[in-house]
């Protein structure tokens, strides 16, 4: 592609470059596509879950009505006497979403608070991620020691079954404390510096500023990111499996063993249950369930959290 | 001025105006301090998590032979072999597939994607896809890779379950790091008359590494420590062999819940031990990934 003065060469040249352009309008179609591909495999995926989780659960529903599934308040599918009623897995999950919540809560919106209000810039660039680490601890971790330490250590005071909600839902609001925490810290760091200074001004003080002020302005994305914690507390499986037991009851007396939607599914698919029977299709109308819940949740946790970007930005 | 004051004060119900500013500047202090200790409370419970495992399972962990044996049916004998083969051929697995296809949706969205209904759909779809529960995975899983595909309860069926399960923290964390590459990079490239595949290969991605090998990390992580899909796929909890790809498997997770769900006693110390090893996994994982960006950092 240099320039010349020779006229054969110029044209041998020309021609290379025309093969070029055409070998990189191929290469730029292929990769393209390619990435196209890539992009839609998500698709995909969501198409998959939706196909197969409801294809399965409709076959449930041919056996099992629809009024069973949800007035009956029993869940024995296992028993010689079976029943099919979902409301205890579904009190079983409120139960150790609402003691973990309880717990990730307060201790997510104070850590943000303190990272973002009080320490000073370096000290939270250390902080931050110290507390990010409890949402990169395996959650099998949590279960463990929720059973063997946390347990034990409340049976002390509190007369505690081995297997209770009272443990799982306390470490399971732990783990999720980084995922409240993380997303109202952005929230209230969004909150613009002129709505500060507008408080101090008018003479009030910092924690006035911050309750009055500050909170209220976050509060879209805080909410947020509560809601998608009560999601990651109904979807979480090992903690709840390993530590509240599976003991389907409708209950709400945190000391008992209970069964989550969760525990359910992992203790039906580990127990074998040959293709095509009931059993293993109540692992998908539970799996529904479950999915319809959660997808609920991260909607409107994602379109409470969009409106609130639409304001500051 | 003082009745306007405390009318406006009645219409405000939460609380009654107190005009001393000392009472209220110490109440803030007190308020710094629960801030403080909220924050703290995460970080003292993560220490003392560490310290029980370590306590419970340290000597265990020693033991000659317990990484290197295959399980045993008595807690003191033994070692957690097949799970760490199983663990690491999965965590493989998972970075050959998922990164790739991660990475590639990522770059389609940042660099190729127009602004139509249909891109948004397939980024709210991606957004939703990172918060559907692990073990609604494993249903997609076993029913895809087990049985329609025909792959059964094998390492590959779990494997790429594992893959799905990572893709949305990869394709995110890539977005944001090749979103952070300056714009002022592509226009020079472009400047100097090359194509677009051409730009993105030779300097959108060398220069997003860092923050894309970041996202890897985080996911591939996650992927490690994931007990719940690989229970519904059909992972088994005692195996006396190193799984290959199309046989049964286990996982580090799945061998700590085995060891925990035993009855006797010394099976707790067991787990704790596993658990050592499936935490050194995942910071050796974080180890190479800060070296390789370190790497990346210095060369670009």
């Amino acid at each position: 592609m240099q320039f010349t003065n020779n006229q054969d060469d110029f044209a041998a040249t020309a021609h290379v470059s025309l093969d070029k352009k055409l070998l990189d309008d191929f290469q730029e179609k292929f990769f393209a596509t390619i990435l196209f591909a890539c992009g839609l495999v998500s698709v995909l995926t969501t198409f998959g879950i939706v196909v197969i989780i409801f294809q399965v659960a409709f076959e449930f529903f041919q056996e099992v009505s629809l009024a069973d599934f949800f007035l009956d308040t029993k869940w024995t599918p296992l028993f010689a006497e079976r029943h099919f009623g979902i409301w205890p897995l579904i009190s079983g999950t409120f139960l150790t979403t609402a003691i973990a919540m309880f717990v990730s809560v307060p201790l997510g919106l104070s850590s943000a608070i303190y990272l973002s209000e009080y320490a000073q810039p370096k000290v939270a660039a250390i902080l931050r991620p110290a507390v990010e680490l409890l949402a990169g601890i395996p959650t099998v971790v949590y279960g463990y020691f929720a059973l063997l330490f946390v347990t034990p250590l409340l049976r002390n005071f509190i007369p505690l079954e081995i297997f209770n909600a009272l443990s799982a839902g306390l470490m399971m609001g732990v783990m999720i404390t980084p995922t409240v925490g993380s997303i109202s810290l952005d929230a209230i760091k969004a909150v613009p510096r002129s709505l500060r200074e507008g408080a101090y001004a008018l003479g009030i003080t910092k924690l006035e500023t911050i309750f009055r002020v500050v909170l209220p302005a976050a509060l879209s994305g805080i909410t947020a990111s509560i809601i998608l914690g009560v999601s990651r507390a109904v979807g979480e499986t090992m903690t709840v499996l390993i530590a509240a037991g599976s003991q389907p009851k409708l209950t709400v007396n945190l000391t008992e063993s209970v069964e989550t939607m969760t525990a359910y599914m992992a203790q039906i698919s580990g127990g074998d249950s040959p293709r095509g029977s009931l059993n293993f299709k109540t692992l998908y109308a539970v799996g529904a369930v479950l999915f319809l819940l959660t997808l609920i949740l991260n909607i409107v946790s994602y379109w409470i959290s969009h409106r609130f970007k639409e304001k500051y930005d | 001025m003082t009745t306007s004051y405390q009318r406006d004060d009645s219409l405000d119900s939460a609380s009654e105006f107190n005009e001393s500013v000392e009472k209220r500047e110490s109440l803030g202090k007190v308020f710094e301090i629960l801030f403080l200790l909220g924050l703290l409370v995460g970080l003292f419970i993560l220490a003392l998590l560490i310290f029980d495992i370590g306590r419970d399972g340290l000597l265990r962990f020693l033991t000659p032979g317990f990484l290197t044996e295959t399980p045993s049916r008595f807690p003191e004998e033994g070692g957690i072999r097949p799970a760490i083969f199983g663990s690491v051929l999965l965590g493989i697995i998972v970075i050959l597939v998922a990164v790739p296809i991660g990475v590639g949706a990522a770059l389609y969205l940042e660099e190729y994607a127009p602004k139509a209904w249909w891109t948004a759909i397939i980024e709210i779809n991606i957004s939703n896809l990172a918060g559907v529960p692990s073990i609604v995975y494993g249903l997609l899983g076993l029913g895809v890779f087990n049985y329609l595909l025909g792959f059964g309860p094998t390492l590959i069926s779990g494997a790429l379950t594992l893959s799905l399960l990572s893709l949305p923290v990869i394709i995110v964390t890539s977005r944001e790091a090749i979103r952070s590459v300056p714009d002022s990079l592509r226009n020079a490239s472009y400047g100097l008359g090359v194509t677009k595949w051409q730009t993105i290969s030779h300097h959108v991605i060398p220069y997003a590494i860092p923050g894309i090998l970041t996202g890897v990390i985080i996911s591939v992580s996650r992927a490690i420590g994931d007990a719940a899909c690989l229970i519904v796929v059909g992972a088994v909890s005692f195996l006396t062999f190193d799984p290959g790809l199309s046989q049964r498997f286990m996982a580090l997770p799945i061998q700590i819940y085995s060891y925990i769900t035993r009855p006797e006693p010394g099976f707790a110390n067991s787990a704790a031990a596993t658990i050592i090893a499936l935490i050194l996994l995942i910071m050796l994982l974080n180890g190479i990934a800060i070296y390789v960006r370190q790497r990346f950092s210095i060369t670009r």
